[in-house]
């Protein structure tokens, strides 16, 4: 009796030690969050300098949205580029990561490297994009370069093309999280128990089974969170795009994220619109959310 | 048990998180829509070092007069760059500069509230500010504050300005000005709410050594001729892409030209209507583009000034006199302003591009002062003319344009840093004519409330089109219309 009550005293301090978290929590996010779902029930918007608003609307805001046939275009653009910057980011960092930590291979200056990947995440994101939109433009550098080298006879206009203005935006996700990823890949190949690569070796096994049979099964948990993580970003996509394309989203709104949409409904103060569509982008998040912790979590039961 | 609990703990901290990001993507609202720079004013063309020049020491009269009586020691402005801020110390009377925020004119303190305009965070601000105005403290309330045509009409048509007429400005004061000037800034129901000092009427500026090879002769009269309507300067196009020269930089050179040319506004009541000279811009642009006879870059991007430069290959520009002065490289010698080598006609529609207006806000606690600094700074032809003068505004009175239109400039030329005069760039031609003929032409009074949003937004659909990424017309209005009903939610699209 007496030992269970020091228990419960001692556990206070933990509790006590989680209010400024809770404080911080409630105020900045907890009150917005709540603040946006009510608004999202209201027509609340600004025509010049008169207030429309605020009515109530039910869920007139998400009717409105969800039979936009922009919505899953958007949607559809955001996923597309998502998919554009994570193949070769998994991939890559896949490879670095096993290369990184395979002590057999004895790497030079792995810390300099390891450094030098993560580097672009460093970069504020609108600052490349900026570097990127100049670097692409139809005067710009990479178009004079492939002209003198004879690759091309006239300027090709990168952000007129669907393509290229995806792919840009694809490869500057990939260049700005590949580091990122690795390192988390690598945090999970060295959790990986060495007496298995040691017992696969004696075993003779090849350095390519070795990855294969060995090093991905054992790193899934990892690489499900990098997945499930790498798509919650992604559905947030938006101040590349944003910045590359001054916010237009072009060519013919191509590149236009679901989050740049939502910005485009600030423009004229509409809470109501800009609020349900921030909720729904809450609830798919939330999903995708209790999926990692629901993968992980049967991991750890194993 | 403890292991659901723990379980529990971590989706409740899971959906924190979640929150976390949701909430973030949600409040990024008023976010970065930065891009390459797009000054579109006179005002930030024209923002040149705010030349400390000599203070009038003695106050006049009006100034002392203001500021003694009943109203406010302090005169707050709002606006969006330093270009009023110089204008008001080089040639108010009584203006002494404190420091770069504030200045006196006798013992009224003058503040300056500068926003810049990108993000819209100008007109952010002043959609705060103004409605409040009648309850903020004396000392704190909005006097003065600019606008641009773009937007004057969202802030005339609400009753945060106030009628120059109950400042005590008469016609008669205003006689000289512009008609085009006054539309900008009169509201629904016929009160003008604003004036200007600037008439930024504009015309064609063209290449004389282009004109010179492909039109035969450089002669402004027959290079108007060559431009003098649309079918015409279509068909001028043509002839000069066979020479391996485009007629404009982009297609967006010449939207200004069409859009200020319309028979309707942008809204009818709450619908949205494109009008016919706006749609023929389409039409014409999309011909010129497919031909490859002119560009599709935005304007103030690196694609379009490369024109100011002879490699370029550029045949014209349209442009009002802040333009050429201010924006065309002319401090550089290897440009073609550099070495003189432009023209100015008129074209084929008369047009103006920027301009900056003062309007009084409602709720001033200086209407004296206001009324004075409006008046001396938008209609005294000693003070406009000095203007024109030393800082090249197209000055918005017909005497003083008359006067230098009758006057012979000489040409100063240019030197490595340092632009000529307007004469100069344009290789001894004296502008004034045409730039006041066009101001008398200019008609706006199918201004609406969204002519910004609508204008921008046409511009960035109709990219979509010419760059053949929109199949067709319709495809890219749908476009537009979706654009129109994000920006303003209660207009309805046709």
């Amino acid at each position: 009796m007496k030992k269970t009550s020091k228990v419960m005293e001692y556990n206070r301090w933990g509790y006590i030690f989680l209010i400024p978290f809770f404080v911080v929590f409630v105020v900045f996010q907890l009150i917005p969050l709540i603040s946006t779902i009510y608004n999202s029930f209201f027509e609340n918007f600004k025509s010049g300098l008169k207030q429309i608003g605020p009515n109530f609307v039910g869920f007139g805001n998400y009717v409105k949205i969800l039979s936009n046939p922009d919505l899953w275009k958007y949607f559809g653009n955001t996923m597309i580029m998502w998919i554009i910057g994570f193949i070769p980011q998994i991939i890559v960092s896949l490879l670095l990561a096993a290369w990184f930590t395979d002590p057999s291979l004895r790497l030079k200056g792995q810390r300099f490297f390891k450094t030098v990947i993560y580097l672009p995440n460093l970069i504020m994101a609108s600052a490349f994009a900026m570097l990127f939109f100049t670097l692409f433009s139809d005067n710009g550098p990479i178009n004079s370069m492939l002209m003198q080298m004879g690759f091309l006879p006239e300027p090709f206009k990168f952000f007129s093309s669907v393509v290229a203005t995806r792919n840009l935006v694809g490869f500057m996700n990939f260049i700005m999280w590949f580091g990122n990823t690795t390192i988390l890949l690598m945090a999970g190949m060295m959790g990986i128990d060495q007496a298995l690569f040691e017992a696969a070796e004696v075993d003779g096994a090849t350095p390519n089974q070795i990855f294969y049979k060995i090093t991905l099964p054992l790193l899934r948990p990892i690489l499900v969170y990098v997945l499930i993580t790498s798509l919650i970003g992604g559905l947030q996509m938006f101040d590349v795009p944003q910045i590359l394309t001054n916010g237009t989203g072009d060519p013919a709104r191509s590149t236009m994220t679901t989050i740049m949409w939502l910005n485009k409904h600030l423009f004229s103060k509409n809470y109501g619109m800009g609020g349900a569509l921030s909720v729904l982008i809450f609830i798919v998040t939330g999903i995708l959310s209790i999926l990692v912790f629901q993968l992980t979590g049967k991991e750890q039961t194993n | 048990m403890r292991h659901s609990m723990k379980r529990m703990l971590s989706v409740a901290t899971s959906i924190a998180m979640v929150s976390s990001l949701a909430a973030c993507g949600g409040s990024s609202s008023s976010s970065t829509t930065a891009a390459p720079a797009a000054e579109t004013t006179a005002a930030a063309a024209a923002e040149t070092t705010a030349a400390p020049a000599e203070t009038t020491a003695a106050a006049t009269e009006a100034a002392t007069e203001a500021a003694g009586g009943d109203e406010g020691k302090v005169l707050n402005i709002e606006c969006w760059n330093t270009e009023f801020q110089s204008r008001l110390t080089d040639h108010y009377p009584g203006y002494e500069k404190v420091d770069d925020t504030t200045g006196k004119i006798g013992d009224v303190t003058v503040n300056w509230h500068i926003t810049p305009s990108d993000d819209n965070a100008y007109q952010n601000n002043l959609d705060e500010k103004l409605p409040a105005n009648g309850d903020a403290a004396a000392d704190d309330k909005v006097d003065l504050f600019l606008m641009e045509a773009d937007y004057a009409k969202k802030y005339v048509n609400a009753d945060v300005t106030m009628n120059v007429k109950d400042l005590g400005i008469t016609d008669d004061d205003i006689k000289d000005q512009y008609q085009y000037t006054k539309d900008i800034v009169t509201d629904g129901s016929g009160v003008l709410k604003g004036l200007s000092w600037q008439a930024c009427s504009a015309g064609l500026i063209y290449n004389r050594a282009i004109a010179k090879e492909v039109l035969g002769s450089d002669d402004p009269e027959k290079v108007q001729e060559a431009v003098k309507d649309w079918d015409t300067f279509n068909a001028t196009a043509k002839t000069l892409a066979d020479k391996g020269y485009k007629i404009t930089s982009t297609v967006n050179d010449t939207y200004r030209v069409y859009s200020n040319n319309v028979s309707k506004p942008w809204v009818d009541g709450t619908t949205v209507q494109v009008d016919d000279n706006i749609k023929k811009w389409v039409d014409d642009s999309k011909a010129l583009a497919d031909a490859k006879e002119t560009g599709v870059a935005d304007l103030w991007s690196d694609d379009w000034s490369a024109g100011f430069y002879p490699e370029g290959k550029v045949f014209c520009y349209f442009g009002p006199a802040w333009l050429i002065n201010f924006s065309m490289h002319g401090d550089d010698l290897k440009s073609v302003a550099g070495q003189g080598g432009w023209g100015f006609v008129v074209g084929p529609q008369s047009f103006y591009w920027g301009g900056t207006w003062i309007a009084a806000a409602t709720g001033t606690d200086n209407p004296t002062l206001v009324k004075d600094i409006m008046l001396k700074m938008t209609t005294d032809p000693a003070i406009l003319k000095d203007i024109a003068v030393k800082d090249a505004d197209c000055v918005n009175n017909k005497s003083v344009l008359a006067e230098l239109a009758g006057e012979t400039i000489d040409p100063v030329a240019a030197e490595d840093g340092k632009a000529g005069n307007i004469t100069f760039i344009l290789g001894g031609q004296n502008p004034y004519q045409v730039l006041a003929d066009g101001a008398e032409k200019v008609d706006m009074s199918n201004i609406s409330d969204y002519d910004q949003g609508c204008n921008e937004e046409f511009q960035s659909a109709m990219k979509g089109y010419f760059d053949g990424n929109y199949k067709s017309y319709d495809d890219a209005l749908a476009a537009f219309n979706k654009a129109i009903v994000e920006k303003y939610p209660e207009l309805t699209t046709g």
